[in-house]
């Protein structure tokens, strides 16, 4: 990053929608991770489990709160963290595929949690010191959260894979289905690639060696095998999703969009 | 296994003090009581540097790391605390409420234990 790129008063060399989707990009995986992780509530294998997903699905609703208001900001539209979340069809949402998928067990959802949470502490970990000032400062109050959720899920992971017959197997068969969505993580694209040279934006090529090897750590010590596939699922980041994510899509906005204007 | 002795009736289940449940008629359904399996922890935050730790409430967990975390989500979520203990319940003994009178009613007119009772002679100092 050179210095004068990082003054805020210069103007990006970027243009303003590749910016913009880069946030969306971020703002993306929070937010419908966020709705997964909800759908946990009132669901938990315990009550107080259900109190600390609820609580990492609040963490990373907050992140996709203040990643789509300055989306708007940066598209300079008019469009609000609102119109965003609620008002844009699935082909416009370019979150990776990993955090669409359903919850499916709560080893499937540790397994998730376990990759991206690691994922999003690499990524924000360095986009603190990004040369965009709102992304660093977003990145800084998240870093501390995605922490957490990090150690919450190695927590479970080391319980789940070192404990019964039952939990491992259910531990390790979530990592397998998990596993060729990883991945979409961690690729670039042109777009990511010119942003990360200005000193804006992370390349997530860089993320997948930190990652897998916080991960392989915690898998060994869990008695866990980090699956070999060579099959890849991907396409998020350009607004391709799975098969689940429309009725993702349909159950968080049809209130909004069935009652247009409504308050508490 | 020979019956249970009668002293080993008591346990702090449900976060109430010790109250007796052996013989009481429980509702539970069996599934339910099997995902209860969890060991009780007791909870103590410390509000404030200076502060002790004052007893919140209790919670289920797997084991001790996992209790901290979920009394960090469940005792801490409005910025309660700067310090957290827990303590297996099962491992609190705790008075019962049969030994009430002798405990504690002995102490009730015993009013020369309280600095009141005394009156302070003109004159003294440094006390």
């Amino acid at each position: 990053m050179t210095p004068e790129l990082s003054d805020p008063q210069k103007q990006p060399a970027t243009p303003a929608p590749d910016r913009m989707a880069y946030v969306l990009r971020l703002a993306d995986d929070a937010l419908i991770h966020a709705q997964r992780m909800g759908e946990w509530i009132a669901a938990a294998p315990q009550l107080e489990e259900d109190v600390a997903l609820g609580n990492i699905a609040l963490d990373l609703l907050g992140q996709a709160r203040a990643l789509l208001t300055y989306a708007g900001e940066v598209e300079g539209a008019g469009r609000d963290e609102d119109a965003l979340a609620y008002h844009r069809d699935e082909r416009d949402f370019l979150n990776a595929q990993i955090f669409e998928l359903p919850n499916g067990d709560f080893g499937f959802t540790i397994a998730r949690l376990l990759v991206t949470s690691t994922y999003q502490w690499e990524l924000y970990s360095r986009l603190q010191s990004s040369g965009d000032p709102t992304l660093a400062a977003i990145a800084a109050k998240a870093v501390k959260e995605v922490d957490y959720h990090r150690d919450h899920a190695t927590q479970w992971a080391l319980r789940l894979g070192d404990g019964t017959d039952e939990s491992h197997r259910r531990m390790q068969s979530g990592l397998d289905d998990l596993w060729p969505y990883v991945p979409e993580l961690f690729e670039t694209d042109i777009l990511v690639g010119s942003l990360s040279d200005e000193g804006i934006a992370v390349d997530p090529a860089l993320l997948g060696e930190p990652v897998f090897g916080y991960v392989g750590q915690v898998l060994n010590e869990a008695t866990l095998t980090r699956p070999q596939t060579h099959v890849r699922h991907t396409g998020g980041r350009r607004g391709v999703h799975t098969e689940q994510f429309g009725y993702l899509l349909a159950e968080m906005q049809h209130l909004v969009r069935s009652h247009p204007g409504s308050r508490w | 296994m020979s019956a249970a002795p009668e002293t080993s009736d008591l346990t702090a289940e449900g976060g109430h003090g010790a109250v007796p449940v052996t013989g009481v008629p429980s509702e539970q359904e069996p599934d339910a009581a099997a995902r209860r399996e969890w060991p009780l922890w007791e909870v103590f935050v410390r509000a404030r540097r200076g502060l002790s730790h004052v007893h919140a409430g209790s919670l289920h967990a797997p084991d001790a790391e996992m209790a901290l975390r979920n009394a960090r989500d469940i005792y801490t979520r409005r910025q309660e605390g700067v310090s957290i203990w827990v303590v297996e319940a099962d491992d609190i003994t705790a008075t019962s409420p049969d030994e009430k009178d002798s405990f504690f009613d002995p102490a009730a007119d015993k009013i020369y234990r309280h600095p009141t009772f005394y009156d302070v002679p003109e004159g003294v100092e440094h006390l």
